[in-house]
């Protein structure tokens, strides 16, 4: 049941070889960037080309490990000496484990798939190659960051991926939207990076390295605060990073950057690394269970939060973008549970990278054809005209539901279920907090999948006389072209698949994968069967998509939004968050800018003019006394000689 | 004859003297001013000199008179210049170096 700690052993051909992963795309980035407007015609297929590469070496890597014996499949590969600073020393290294491996063919195969959907999505775009810089960046630093074999390397990726995050949600940095929401990431994650530097100091000061060898290895020799610090620190980071409460505000305002940018940051890239920290520290986290608990609640807080704004949305990539933190939300609760729990998260990852990428392409290509226009309500009955979108969609959809046997409802029903089991009082409300997740998951799920392909066509002609709305411009619905369905469908068959291959094919093939990694640990112990876990999930996502078709599919969805109670309006401002960081932080440290700045200009400047100005007052007054003529002098001379003795005179007496 | 009253006697003189220059314009009167002053102050010295027993003061009453020749004779070379330039006498108009 305890932790194994790190063994590794030497790397195998291609695993050593796996620095050239994150070298490919980032070189691919660099000839892109600098060659500038001369690889216009051709930089989007060198961009592709980089990251298939990626993907196929990563695959070669993953078919190596699966010929390796379970203790050889921990690998490292050192690099060079990086930090040498007196005692101190870091060497830049990389490490090669299941772990990684998953990662790894998440990011590239998924990644390439939008890299593909990209060329055809940004096809009118003036500035299609600089995109695909940034894209080819982004990969290399995610891998970097999965790579790593020490915090101090991760934090450099760490640090790439929220640069290129910077640089691709204010792609369109003319609008001023856009740049406000990629400056909003890019603050917010700043916060969290504050949390992975305490938490590197606080590993520097009690193990005197950040390296995960010493640091996971030495991590039971901890004193329960101090590993407790550690792992609460993390956990801010992996807030920031993974948009979880408090610090998830920005990732709504993200989906200002081109649709493949959210699919990337979304289901492959960005947002898993605070999940991934979180798994990579396993060893430090089985040492506190304060720690454990407040990553729970934290999980099943965002995991409703994000549910219930994304049930009010009618912006479709902000419903997906707050199922994304929902989600997000489920895999942290499954971290928070502990041994138990930390493949089920890694699986839930992997699976949802492939269907929510899945369903923010079909989002792209339902925008496409829709004069980018993200409003659900001017959408409806598009499963017509654009059948491939409609059906890769659905298994997307079916996919997060937890329909069997999509790959959700493997992944996820993990994840309630061990939240069901436990030997204190915790499953009692973490267990119903993820059933109801579910429910509202199948809720607003179902909301945006009916009110964007079933009901009545509010985009057509006799509509828009219907509503005298001239907003709705009448439009043309058509399917997209290959280079964009291709990668849909591809992506729609692992939604499909996925959960089924690796957990019933290989028998729990997956988590069996990551023992090396986080150990084996059995399906959990519920405190209610399994079976009628898997009847209550089933019957409340039932529930929820059944209402949405009543109130979406089924009735007539106005145009325009039309008035609701408190709860939907909350959920429609996102709950506030906005207004409760304007009014805690933002408030507040601008008034203590404004105080600082009047202190600045009253005391600081105020005390050394006003000493300028006695000084010149009293160089003044000194003037006058300054007339030239020589009986003034003589009298001051005797008025200062007879002070002189009287002050002689008084005090020898 | 207390020496006291020598004391009191270079006091006079030497207010008479500091009067003096305070408030006479003329440059010639006031630099008579100054050698009562000096005189006063002499006294005094030597007075000291006396209730000590010793001649310290009486010899720091010659460099006195030494230091009030050459002064005068440099006070003087100036007045004179001054009134060949200015055709007066008056220190007041002699207040140039006033800024």
């Amino acid at each position: 049941m305890t932790h194994v700690g790190l063994q590794t052993s030497e790397a195998a051909t291609l695993a050593s070889l796996s620095w050239l992963l994150i070298a490919i795309p980032l070189a691919s980035a660099a000839v892109l960037l600098l060659l500038g407007r001369r690889a216009d015609g051709w930089g989007h297929w060198l961009g592709v080309l980089a990251c298939g590469a990626t993907a196929v070496l990563g695959t070669g890597i993953l078919i190596e490990m699966l010929g390796l014996a379970d203790g050889d499949r921990v690998q490292a590969v050192h690099l060079f000496s990086w930090i040498p600073a007196g005692d101190f020393s870091l060497d830049a290294g990389l490490l090669v484990d299941p772990l990684t491996v998953v990662f790894i063919m998440l990011v590239t195969v998924v990644s390439t798939l939008i890299h593909v959907y990209s060329v055809a999505y940004m096809e009118h775009d003036p500035n299609r190659r600089r995109f695909f810089a940034y894209l080819n960046l982004f990969v290399a630093a995610m891998l970097l960051l999965v790579l790593a074999d020490s915090y101090a390397l991760l934090f450099v990726g760490w640090e790439g991926v929220g640069l290129a995050s910077y640089l691709l949600i204010g792609f369109w940095q003319h609008e001023r939207a856009n740049h406000v929401a990629a400056k909003k990431a890019f603050v917010m994650n700043r916060v969290g990076d504050a949390g992975l530097i305490l938490a590197m100091g606080g590993m520097f000061a009690a193990l005197g390295s950040v390296g995960y060898e010493t640091v996971l290895n030495g991590a039971e020799g901890l004193s329960q605060g101090v590993v407790t610090f550690i792992v609460l620190m993390l956990l801010l980071g992996a807030c920031g990073k993974s948009a979880q409460v408090p610090l998830q505000a920005w990732l709504g305002d993200a989906m200002a950057g081109p649709t493949p940018v959210s699919a990337l940051i979304h289901a492959a890239t960005m947002v898993t690394a605070g999940i991934y920290v979180l798994v990579r520290s396993a060893a430090l986290l089985e040492q506190t269970t304060t720690a454990m608990l407040v990553i729970a609640i934290v999980g099943a807080v965002t995991l409703v939060f994000g549910a219930i704004v994304g049930s009010a949305k009618d912006d479709i990539k902000k419903v997906l973008a707050a199922s994304t933190m929902s989600q997000l939300g489920y895999m942290m609760l499954a971290v928070g549970l502990g041994p138990v729990g930390f493949a089920f998260a890694i699986f839930h990852l992997f699976t949802h990278g492939f269907f929510k990428a899945g369903m923010f392409l079909g989002a792209g290509s339902v925008m496409h054809a829709m004069n980018d226009d993200v409003d659900m309500r001017r959408f409806g009955a598009l499963r017509g005209a654009m059948l491939v979108t409609w059906l890769t969609f659905m298994a997307g959809w079916l996919a997060i539901l937890g329909v069997p046997p999509f790959a959700g409802f493997f992944s996820k029903d993990l994840i309630i279920e061990a939240a069901f089991a436990a030997d204190t009082h915790a499953p009692w409300i973490l267990g119903p907090i993820a059933l109801l997740g579910a429910g509202l998951t199948a809720f607003y799920m179902s909301r945006l999948f009916f009110m964007t392909f079933h009901g009545t066509a509010r985009w057509s002609e006799d509509e828009r006389e219907a509503n005298k709305d001239p907003e709705l411009v009448h439009r043309h619905p058509h399917e997209s072209t290959a280079l964009m369905t291709v990668p849909m469908i591809i992506l729609a068959v692992g939604s499909v698949f996925l959960g089924l291959v690796l957990a019933v094919v290989f028998r729990d093939g997956f988590v069996h994968f990551l023992e090396p990694v986080l150990g084996y640990h059995g399906h959990p112990e519920t405190v209610i069967p399994v079976w009628s876990i898997q009847v209550l999930v089933l019957a409340v996502v039932l529930l929820g998509a059944v209402i949405a078709w009543f109130l979406f599919g089924a009735k007539k969805v106005p145009a325009t939004a039309p008035e609701a109670n408190v709860l939907v309006t909350a959920a429609r401002q996102d709950l506030y968050q906005d207004a409760v960081n304007e009014g805690v932080f933002m408030r507040p440290g601008q008034g203590l800018t404004v105080a600082a700045r009047a202190t600045d200009h009253s005391v600081i400047d105020g005390a050394v003019h006003g000493l300028a100005r006695g000084t010149a007052a009293l160089g003044q007054i000194i003037r006058k006394t300054q007339t030239g003529y020589v009986r003034s002098y003589a009298a001051l001379m005797l008025g200062g000689v007879v002070l002189t003795l009287a002050y002689v005179l008084f005090t020898r007496v | 004859m207390s020496l006291v009253h020598y004391l009191v006697l270079s006091g006079i003189i030497f207010s008479i003297g500091a009067t003096t220059v305070l408030i006479r314009r003329n440059a010639i009167i006031a630099l008579l001013g100054v050698e009562l002053m000096l005189n006063a102050s002499n006294l005094t010295l030597v007075t000291f000199a006396r209730l000590h027993g010793d001649l310290t003061g009486q010899v720091i009453a010659f460099f006195v008179m030494i230091v009030a020749a050459a002064e005068v004779v440099v006070g003087l070379a100036i007045i004179v210049s001054i009134y060949r330039t200015r055709r007066s006498a008056s220190v007041d108009d002699a207040s140039l170096l006033k800024s």
